[in-house]
């Protein structure tokens, strides 16, 4: 059952680029992970805030539907928004130690959500935050409660900030790499506590990564981006076996090989474009090995992949595994 | 907060305190005249001259002055005016009122419309309210605060005869004619400080609202007076705060001339007279009160910050 469905989501940068990101569809499933993938810059985490209105200021939706549980959040009013946020969506960002307020404790952080929306008085909601520090594995949780973010290290303060997400019983969490800024120990705790909770509680997570380890752990589903486009949407296992987008495949070639050791690493020619230098037809043509005029040079098709070559058969693409 | 914190910055207060009793000491040892001559007039003979030196102690030496002056302060006796009988603690206690209760309404102000004006300008960034506001604070900080005073005086008392335009009067003769005295000098020494406070809480609450924790509340489910109090004016407090401190030690300087302007005899009008005629006593007795009042502000300001952040409260 379809929980999220993000609908030809197109996003502006006023003056600057129309189509920071653009056409973005994809869906998140009741229960089940979608990883939202691709290089710092390819419009990731501008999706994952869009979908709650959360966008910064200088950048704009223009276009497309995000529809939660059959509400549009996009067109919704923002009391109905409010509602949503922190409730049956909570969210989960990429440093928590600027993402927790320094000067509130953080049993009152992981309290707001209740007190917000199930109206509970600071007392229950306190409790019931000490419920949640215990769930998540934080130690003492009673007397942790009362601590400030300062005060913890950066893996406890990841797990205060999903205990936070989580404290509205949710039914989707979206979470915007929870784990770049921790120590690579450390993130595997984390992931393995998501995994958890996403199990116990019949989470559907939303996970914005550049990490294909997390994703080929994690995720069933996953959505590719490139440069604001999509460049292809497809199960865990068909995008490590059969990828059907040139850039998955060199994501998938980037990987170090932990049995190959002293192999050359593979890299990814060049960068992603800025904001504005997006190029015509394939975004991701520059930096192509399989680039082909005058096919790659026109727009692409929209579907399960954004390559022309790949959709009409005349490109196959190699998996990082076989079988 | 802890305890050793706080004694800390008390002996840190205290050390200030002392410092600045000698360099008050020094400082009308310093200035040129003879106070013995002063008190004794045009026409005093050099015996005359002599005789009051010898009885203010000022053929002493120096240090033996201090010691005798500063063991005095220790016991709350700061010598007696020169030119009346009057102790220096009975004549800065009887004209401290109006001046200590305009310096602290002119804080009220400042506090009530410049804090409010900057939240308002910093919330809405960029809107007209948020360009009125700075430009109405850079006129603000602009205007000094005597013409302001006249401004004022000139809309509200003369055009206008709503309140006086002079003068001060006890609480005892009832609130509302206190109040109504009171009402344009704290505002025309309040409003620069006022101006200050908005353009700096402006700032902080625009810097706060672009911090990440803002987008988690939001996330949350936060948004309007919760979010602005719960996360962004606690966060905003800490550079506002400083500036308060700082502003007012101003505003008490500030005091003397808005006292002139209004014909109060308070602080200001005695300090003055002091430094006119040379009583000595007195001077040294409201420059050591200023440095009290500022040490104490400072003391609060340092305490607030504990409060405030929970960073200092561990440090």
């Amino acid at each position: 059952m379809t929980l999220l469905s993000v609908e030809g989501l197109t996003i502006d940068l006023p003056g600057t680029q129309p189509g920071l990101v653009e056409d973005v569809t994809f869906e998140v499933n009741e229960g089940r992970c979608t990883a939202l993938i691709g290089e710092s810059g390819c419009g990731k985490s501008l999706t994952s805030l869009a979908v709650l209105g959360l966008l910064p200021p200088s950048v704009r939706v223009s276009a497309g539907a995000v529809v939660f549980d059959g509400v549009d959040l996009l067109t919704c009013s923002p009391r109905q928004l409010r509602k949503i946020r922190g409730g049956p969506v909570g969210m989960v960002f990429q440093e928590p130690m600027s993402s927790l307020n320094p000067s509130m404790t953080v049993g009152d952080q992981i309290a707001e959500a209740r007190r917000l929306h199930l109206g509970e008085g600071r007392k229950v909601a306190l409790a019931r935050a000490k419920d949640l520090l215990d769930r998540v594995g934080i130690p003492n949780a009673a007397r942790r409660l009362a601590a400030y973010p300062h005060e913890m290290s950066g893996g406890m303060q990841q797990r205060v900030m999903i205990a936070a997400a989580i404290a509205c019983d949710p039914r989707l969490i979206i979470a915007d790499e929870p784990t770049t800024a921790l120590d690579v120990t450390i993130q595997a705790e984390i992931l393995s506590l998501l995994r958890d909770l996403q199990r116990d509680l019949g989470l559907a997570v939303l996970l914005v990564t550049h990490d294909l380890g997390v994703v080929a752990d994690f995720c069933d589903d996953v959505v590719v981006m490139y440069a604001g486009h999509i460049a292809e949407r497809t199960g865990v296992d068909d995008l490590f076996y059969r990828p059907a987008h040139p850039y998955s495949a060199a994501l998938l070639a980037a990987v170090p090989q932990a049995g190959q050791s002293r192999s050359r690493l593979t890299v990814i020619p060049g960068r992603v474009p800025t904001a504005g230098a997006f190029p015509p037809g394939c975004r991701f043509g520059p930096r192509c090995a399989h680039f082909t005029a005058p096919e790659c040079a026109r727009p692409q098709p929209h579907g399960r992949t954004r390559c022309g070559r790949v959709a009409s058969g005349d490109l196959v693409l190699e998996g990082a595994l076989h079988g | 907060m802890g305890i050793r914190m706080i004694i800390r910055r008390l002996g840190g207060g205290l050390l200030v305190l002392w410092l600045v009793s000698i360099l008050t000491f020094l400082l009308v040892h310093l200035i040129p005249g003879d106070p013995a001559e002063a008190v004794a007039g045009e026409n005093a003979t050099a015996a005359d001259v002599e005789r009051i030196r010898a009885e203010l102690g000022l053929d002493r030496p120096v240090l033996e002055q201090y010691v005798t002056w500063f063991t005095g302060v220790l016991r709350g006796d700061l010598g007696r005016s020169l030119f009346t009988d009057k102790t220096v603690v009975d004549s800065i206690a009887g004209s401290a009122p109006p001046t200590l209760v305009i310096t602290l309404m002119a804080i009220v102000v400042a506090v009530l419309v410049g804090v409010s004006a900057g939240i308002v300008a910093g919330l809405t960034r960029g809107s007209r309210v948020d360009r009125a506001v700075s430009a109405l604070a850079t006129l603000g900080i602009a205007m000094p605060s005597f013409w302001l005073a006249m401004v004022l005086v000139s809309v509200f008392s003369l055009t206008n005869p709503w309140l006086p335009a002079t003068g001060y009067a006890e609480l005892s003769e009832g609130f509302g004619t206190w109040l109504s005295h009171i009402v344009l000098p704290s505002t025309a020494l309040g409003l620069a400080t006022a101006a200050e406070l908005a353009r700096h809480t402006r700032g902080c609450v625009a810097d706060v609202l672009t911090r990440p924790y803002i987008r988690t509340a939001r996330a949350r489910g936060a948004s309007g007076g919760w979010l602005v109090r719960r996360h962004i004016l606690r966060n905003a407090a800490i550079p506002v705060v400083t500036v308060l401190g700082l502003q007012a030690g101003r505003l008490l300087g500030g005091a003397i001339v808005i006292e002139a302007v209004f014909g109060i005899s308070g602080l200001g009008t005695l300090a003055v007279n002091a430094v006119l005629q040379r009583n000595y006593p007195i001077i040294q007795g409201y420059v050591l009160l200023c440095a009290v009042v500022v040490v104490l502000l400072n003391l609060i300001v340092d305490l607030a910050y504990g409060w405030i952040n929970p960073k200092v409260r561990t440090a």
